[in-house]
């Protein structure tokens, strides 16, 4: 039986429909990431297994347990809010002392865990500095302090990170995983960053307008998109169109003036994703596409092209390996393996 | 270099004028006034004297007034953010339309002129056939009418009505700084409603309850027109008698001396209360 279970879980607001017949299974401990567009419906998720949205219909159960006929006070889950939500007329400690309180925890013990857990998160000597005298990134942690410290059953974080700048980001992120690692809670995250949810997830749950399009490792959904919009979501990718022939040895797709071995299972006419570090030039060979370099970016550790095919533009990321490179305007091939390719369907390329 | 810095003082010199011209020097000339002399036959003589002051400081007379001023005042600033700091708390967590409906509701009534609000106050009290009375007296709430007019009762009912938006409009700015999550963090941290009331709203709210108090005692200890119409020259206080000096008994220093020490004394009350409340703030909401 799994952690914490949502099965079919559905939450309409009017006639629109902002979670559609959610399912996941979380395991004790695991990093779980809820990733998509802003109006997919993952903060909706959210709040409605932190108890401020009651679904409409569909259930979450906690370890076996019900969790939709308590209130939130009683669920006993530690959330880290966008805005991070502390407690302006409390200090830092006091802030985080608070859920202790409620707990009824004794004086003693309170102390030495709001101390503990300040010291986790490197915030030990603004222990009684006021939230409007700190840091954007010390209020985040000072946030995560007041959530961990009663220990809750599940860690939840609503875009915890989206408010601070791009470098603390980076570094929050890292040090998030560690304090997660060492505590072991179990922790569900909300984020519109594939970047985020990547580096920090054991799983990422993509979704999109309400719906779940993929639910899997950060590689794996990386590496074996579910569908066209996972592809385009996580990373970059290239979106080329192709038709599928069947001939006495297999199917095979033809993509612009090149054709590549495909599984026989799909329509006639699909769309090909492909990720730009993925593909490579050769001199000529069946499994490859001509183009014309039109421009050509150093970025230090890697050449970023952009090549014009008969099938549009294609994004070209390549190792800066010291050997020669394609000049602007010249002609070349683009080749890539055929695990590389992620097939979808035609029709959902347009959306 | 030197147009430079004469520049702000240029630029705010018109407004300056007007203000000295308005403000400060009938000010200055209530405060001259009230060293005057004054007669029956007589009338005013230019003199300096301390008799209205000594008079006003001796007479027991004028401690029931000023104390009763005081006392209307504080019951008013009470009673308006017992029932304000909810009424607005309540309507910022109101929908709209109604949110926009019943602040209109609330915030309604400055439009219409006080005395006219006063003088709805008085049909409604008027006197032992009043329809407070009338009411109470068929539900069998009291057995004897109260009296309202002519009454402290009467002007703290009415004068706490006619301030109430201050009080409101004053709470209502504080809780729209308030991040709606703080109350859900709250909550997720296991603290029930009223927990939630008492140790996270209300201390938030807080300065905007005390900024509201600070406008409602002064409007209060300085109003004119509920008192006169409600307490009537049966129950004077501070401005109702400074203005009977003035205008009936036309012991015009008499009146200037009390003016005056209304005036200093509610400066003394307002600029006191809000330094307290800046200094005991300003770390948390700075």
């Amino acid at each position: 039986m799994p952690f914490l279970a949502l099965e079919a879980l559905t939450k309409r607001f009017g006639d629109q429909v902002a979670v559609d017949a959610l399912d996941l299974a979380v395991e004790p401990g695991e990093f779980v990431s809820l990733l998509g567009p802003s109006g997919c419906g993952k903060t909706t998720t959210l709040q409605m297994i932190a108890g401020f949205v009651e679904p409409t219909s569909g259930g979450i159960t906690l370890e076996g347990r019900d969790l939709l006929g308590m209130q939130p006070n009683q669920r006993g889950l530690g959330i880290v809010f966008q805005s991070y939500a502390l407690f302006p007329h409390m200090t830092a400690a006091e802030n985080v002392a608070f859920g202790l309180e409620m707990r009824r925890v004794a004086r003693a013990e309170r102390d030495q865990r709001v101390a503990q857990t300040l010291e986790l998160v490197g915030l030990g000597a603004l222990a009684d500095r006021y939230p409007r005298r700190m840091s954007g990134g010390q209020q985040q942690r000072v946030a995560l302090a007041r959530a961990l410290v009663i220990r809750p059953r599940i860690l939840l974080l609503d875009e915890p990170l989206s408010n601070l700048d791009a470098k603390l980001r980076e570094e929050m992120q890292i040090e998030l995983r560690q304090i997660q690692r060492t505590v072991g809670t179990t922790t569900i995250l909300v984020t519109h960053d594939q970047a985020e949810a990547m580096a920090l997830s054991d799983r990422i749950v993509v979704m999109n307008k309400g719906k779940v399009e993929q639910i899997g490792r950060p590689h794996e959904a990386y590496e074996k998109p579910a569908s066209a919009f996972v592809a385009g979501f996580l990373g970059k990718t290239n979106v080329l169109p192709g038709a599928v022939r069947r001939e006495n040895d297999g199917a095979f797709a033809q993509i612009g003036d090149g054709s590549w071995p495909v599984p026989d299972a799909t329509g006639a006419q699909v769309s090909v994703s492909v990720r730009p570090e993925k593909i490579d030039f050769i001199d000529a060979a069946a499994c490859s596409i001509g183009g014309t370099v039109r421009t050509r970016i150093f970025q230090g550790n890697h050449w970023l092209y952009q090549i014009e095919t008969p099938c549009g533009l294609v994004t070209v990321i390549r190792q800066n390996s010291g050997q020669a490179v394609p000049a602007e305007g010249t002609t070349v091939r683009l080749t890539w393996r055929a695990e590389d390719m992620a097939i979808h369907p035609a029709a959902e390329a347009a959306s | 270099m030197r147009t430079a810095a004469m520049r702000p003082y240029l630029l705010s010199a018109p407004a300056l004028l007007l203000f000295t011209g308005v403000v400060l020097i009938p000010i200055a000339m209530t405060v001259i006034l009230s060293f005057h002399d004054w007669g029956q036959y007589k009338g005013i003589e230019p003199v300096f004297i301390l008799k209205n002051w000594r008079e006003i400081i001796d007479d027991s007379y004028f401690h029931e007034m000023f104390l009763r001023t005081l006392r209307i005042s504080v019951l008013v600033t009470l009673i308006a953010a017992v029932f304000g700091a909810p009424e607005a708390y309540i309507l910022n967590r109101m929908r709209n339309p109604w949110k926009g409906i019943f602040l209109l509701v609330i915030l309604g009534p400055l439009l219409i002129s006080v005395v006219a609000r006063t003088l709805g106050w008085a049909l409604l009290f008027g006197g032992e056939t009043g329809v407070i009375n009338k009411a109470l007296l068929n539900l069998g709430v009291i057995t004897a009418p109260i009296p309202f007019m002519f009454t402290e009762t009467g002007v703290v009912i009415a004068l706490s009505h006619v301030l109430m938006p201050f009080m409101v409009l004053s709470v209502w700015a504080g809780l729209q700084r308030l991040d709606p999550q703080v109350e859900n963090a709250a909550l997720s941290l296991g603290a029930s409603h009223a927990t939630v009331l008492r140790r996270i709203v209300l201390p938030q709210v807080m300065p905007g309850i005390l900024s509201g108090s600070i406008i409602v005692f002064a409007l209060a200890a300085s109003a004119f027109a509920t008192p006169a119409i409600i307490g009537g020259r049966r129950l004077k206080v501070a401005s109702t008698l400074a203005y009977d000096e003035f205008l009936n008994t036309l012991n015009w220093p008499l009146g200037a001396a009390v003016a005056v020490l209304l005036l200093v004394a509610l400066v003394a009350i307002v600029v006191g209360s809000s330094r307290l409340v800046e200094r005991r703030y300003a770390q948390v909401f700075g």
